[in-house]
């Protein structure tokens, strides 16, 4: 196996007192040119989008990023991103919590429960979850799981627990934060779980059996040596399937329904809502200014930055842990 | 058939001789085991005594199921997909290997080190603490880890740096500190699946001398590759030899167990001699 | 010491009933979560065939669009399964060949700094999400302009790119540096060895890559909006005008009242579920299949 380093050292030195072939140069010129288009299009990317938010930038800055407002009329126009942010924090945010455990759970099943057989079968039918497109989850959140939440979930669950502003009344249409969060835990659980699967098929044989050799249940194992190994890797798994849940335009579009009124920030999960990405997608066709376009631009703009963001960190987290696991660090903080 | 030979093999001449085998208190008592991975026999009709406060030593060449042996007296083969066996392993009288009997009880009085260190990625404290609070050790606390340390001759040089990690000791170092994690639990009986194989002479002679110290306290099984550690430290030795079965299949079996003294002196099967005087393996 | 006096109670499973029990319950609840996942799936792909199944029939895929009548009048989407078609066939002919561009030229050519440089790049635009793409290609190619077919291959071209060009990278460095030096000895000049020597090793990679880039971007929905949505109800294979496309015809028929649209959508959504599903699947059994050959082949 070659490394890249490697091949390229191979063809990068020209024979010396040789010319230079035409064909060498072209195709390391093609080639080229087709890296710098890559690099060019992010740049181009992030200039476009930042152009097309810049009436909006202008006339509001930085508030437009706590306004809570949303006002198409004329003369009155008046935008922001309060409650899109929020409704995309609540979504995101709440879709992690319950994909956490179920990730972390379904990776302890497949590494170190499931029946061998199992496990190639079972492995392979949660990574395709991922493969099914996010359009077809949100027609089956509309019309399958919005009315089950609506009609049997919601209602009990107000009943039980309203007294939590949380669990206030139903929404009548089954839209809402509440099966917009489910709708999202589905479709960032593959991506945490595989890769936590990976983490945990990469702890050394020889921990786990140092562990079980001193008398500990399985569990206290998996407690005592294979999260603190895999504690890294998951943290950056966890942000990544974040970023995927930011992200998510259609199916949160189709299921979340829209905040009544235009904007608002509740606490009732039960209620309908908008995220940035959803406000985005359900409102860019009936666009009726420039103002009004160029804010909703400004919306794509601020989840650039997030998604920019969390790629970051996620990265960061990633080299982190690696130089923690290599070479004995002088700290015993994993202890 | 006895033969007296040349050692080519020095045996401690300070060692004291042992009791008579009926003054030993029987720890376990191996009947006719045979040990499977996914049907292919590793070992076969081992039948034998491990005596209490005594270092036992198993050699034989590569491949004579040795570690497959001592891996079965602490339920750790169970871990092995495929893995099967027939034959009883009496531990203190009771089958071991019974249907009710949980693994993760033996293992708590049957400790194990292994062939290369494998100190979890803490510090050196929580290295040893960390099996005491989960068995529910937790008081006294700190001076359980130092007896351990001490008994595993690692305190002095690790008594100023607790906190460190683990992986910042040195490869000697490292196994004291997995033999102190294992007598830190108190079991009755440790293991040792080839300790010093990875370790340089002088750390290797470092465990040996620990082995010499600790047997007072507990019972040792260690499994070597290398004669001369066996008759340095062992009470008793096992010579395990490959033999080959009808359809041509490769399994170990136990070839001749005896005092240590005798074996490399005075063997009484020609295939244990052959492979002390290094005639082969 | 606890030597002596080791009962059978000791060693039973009786003993230490709380650590077991708690095992016991962490186990129950980890399979309990994987099976959470499975049903989910399952209630999904089910919920799909079941209600796509019986709303399929032919008309699905030789009929256009009707305006909404109050008597049910035989209609279908060709038009949207005709513009995917070409959407994504544009795609692909526009993101495969610079990936692989790309990918020969970090494999062969660069230096490490830019290496590192420009797959950190890669890695920002496959992390770009989808909708963002959608108004960057808005404002690039659509604003004055008007939507377009090829402003909407161009979207699904941008996300194709990084999955291309890594999965290509992959396969790249499983070429061993012995067949470059063998040709390279032979006097044969290094383009040469990169397009006809190299190059042939890994089209195996490659093609799974790119049936895998398609099965993802056949399902996008985001970017079509905004740069090939507005459409008329006559099918047409020509990019020049905005191309109805399978994803968005669900999407938009999802939001509509009737049963109807709903049925349709649901037929839909079958047949894509269907090829991206068997797609996805193929492209995953051919990738283990050609790892495993070119491991076991050096």
């Amino acid at each position: 196996m070659t490394s890249a380093g490697e091949a390229a050292e191979l063809t990068r030195r020209p024979f010396t007192g040789r010319r230079l072939r035409f064909g060498d140069v072209s195709l390391q010129a093609v080639a080229g040119a087709a890296a710098a288009v890559a690099t060019v299009l992010v740049g181009l990317i992030a200039w476009k989008v930042t152009a097309g938010a810049w009436p909006a930038i202008r006339r509001y800055g930085i508030s437009f990023v706590w306004t809570n407002s949303w006002n198409p009329l004329p003369g009155h126009e008046l935008y922001g991103a309060a409650s899109f942010l929020f409704g995309t924090a609540v979504t995101s945010l709440g879709a992690l919590l319950l994909a956490a455990p179920l990730a972390i759970g379904i990776a302890i099943y497949l590494t170190e429960i499931a029946p061998r057989l199992l496990r190639g079968p079972v492995t392979a039918l949660v990574e395709t979850l991922a493969a099914v497109p996010s359009v077809v989850i949100g027609l089956w959140g509309i019309l399958v799981l919005g009315p089950v939440l609506r009609s049997d979930i919601e209602p009990s669950l107000h009943r039980a627990l309203g007294f939590v502003p949380l669990f206030g009344p139903p929404s009548t249409t089954g839209s809402s934060i509440f099966t917009a969060i489910v709708v999202l835990t589905m479709m960032i659980l593959p991506i945490v779980s595989s890769i936590t699967r990976e983490l945990f098929l990469g702890v050394p044989q020889d921990q786990k059996e140092g562990a079980l050799a001193l008398g500990s249940t399985h569990w206290e194992m998996v407690r005592g040596v294979m999260f603190p190994y895999a504690r890294g890797g998951i943290a950056a798994a966890l942000i990544l399937g974040l970023g995927r849940a930011l992200g998510e335009a259609i199916a949160v579009t189709q299921v979340i329904g829209g905040i009544a009124g235009g904007t608002g920030i509740h606490w009732n999960l039960f209620a309908t809502s908008d995220t940035l990405a959803s406000k985005i997608a359900s409102s860019y066709q009936g666009a009726t200014t420039n103002l009004q376009l160029a804010s909703l631009v400004y919306l794509g703009l601020i989840l650039l930055v997030f998604s920019l963001l969390i790629n970051f960190f996620a990265q960061r987290i990633v080299r982190r842990g690696a130089r923690r696991q290599g070479v004995g660090a002088n700290r015993g903080a994993l202890g | 058939m006895s033969i007296t030979i040349e050692p080519t093999v020095k045996v401690e001449p300070r060692r004291k001789e042992l009791p008579p085998r009926e003054r030993l208190e029987r720890i376990f008592h191996v009947e006719d085991l045979d040990a499977l991975y996914s049907g292919k026999p590793a070992v076969k009709s081992v039948t034998m005594e491990i005596y209490r406060n005594l270092v036992t030593a198993i050699i034989g060449p590569s491949g004579c199921g040795k570690s497959t042996f001592i891996r079965c007296l602490n339920r750790m083969n169970d871990l092995v997909a495929g893995f099967s066996m027939t034959g009883t392993i009496r531990y203190h009288g009771q089958d071991i290997c019974g249907a009710d009997i949980d693994p993760v009880a033996v293992r708590r009085h049957i400790g194990m080190v292994f062939q290369r260190p494998n100190p979890f990625p803490k510090s050196i404290y929580d290295n040893v603490a960390w099996g005491l609070r989960v068995l529910g050790m937790k008081d006294s606390l700190d001076d359980r880890v130092e007896r351990a340390l001490m008994q595993a001759a690692l305190w002095d040089e690790v008594k100023d740096r607790l906190k460190a990690s683990a992986l910042s000791l040195s490869g000697g170092q490292q196994q004291r500190l997995c033999i102190a994690r294992a007598i830190a639990v108190e079991p009755d009986v440790v293991l040792m699946d080839e300790p010093a194989s990875a370790l340089d002479p002088i750390a290797t002679s470092a465990i040996e001398q620990l082995m010499n110290d600790l047997k007072r306290e507990y019972t040792f099984v260690i499994v070597t590759h290398n004669m001369q550690q066996a008759a340095r430290v062992a009470d008793m030795t096992a010579f395990f030899s490959i033999s080959r079965g009808n359809e041509g299949q490769r399994f170990g079996q136990l070839v001749e167990y005896d005092a240590t003294r005798k074996i490399f002196t005075a063997p009484s099967d020609s295939r244990t001699e052959d492979y002390v005087t290094g005639r082969f393996g | 010491m606890s030597a002596h006096g080791i009962t059978r109670a000791d060693l039973q499973a009786v003993n230490l009933p709380r650590r077991r029990l708690v095992n016991r319950l962490m186990q129950a609840l980890a399979t309990l979560a994987a099976a959470i996942a499975v049903a989910a799936l399952v209630l999904i792909v089910w919920s799909v065939a079941k209600r796509g199944a019986s709303a399929l029939n032919l008309d699905l895929l030789t009929r256009d669009p009707a305006p909404f009548s109050f008597t049910p009048v035989k209609q279908g989407l060709e038009n949207a399964f005709v513009g995917s078609l070409v959407l994504v066939g544009l795609a692909t002919a526009m993101a495969l060949p610079v990936g692989l561009l790309v990918a020969v030229y970090l494999t062969e050519y660069a230096r490490p700094a830019i290496r590192s440089s420009v797959s950190l790049v890669l890695d920002v635009l496959n992390g770009v999400p989808a909708i963002v793409i959608g108004i960057f290609v808005y404002g690039l190619l659509v604003l004055g302009h008007g939507q377009s077919g090829w402003a909407g291959a161009f979207a699904l071209a941008c996300l194709m790119l990084p999955l291309v060009t890594r999965s290509t990278m992959e396969v790249l460095v499983l070429v061993p540096s012995s067949l470059r030096e063998a040709s390279l000895g032979l006097g044969i000049p290094r383009w040469r060895t990169t397009l006809s020597i190299v190059l042939p090793q890994t089209i195996g990679g490659v093609v799974t890559g790119t049936v895998l880039a398609v099965a993802r971007i056949a399902g996008e929905t985001a970017p079509l909006l905004f740069t090939s949505s507005i459409v008329g109800s006559q099918t047409s294979w020509s990019p020049t005008h905005a191309l109805q496309s399978v994803p968005v015809a669900i999407f938009e028929l999802s939001e509509q009242a009737d049963p109807g649209s709903h049925a349709r959508a649901w037929a839909a959504a079958f047949v894509l579920l269907l090829f991206i599903l068997f797609t996805s699947l193929a492209g995953r059994w051919v990738a283990t299949r050609n790892r495993r050959r070119l491991s076991t082949s050096r």
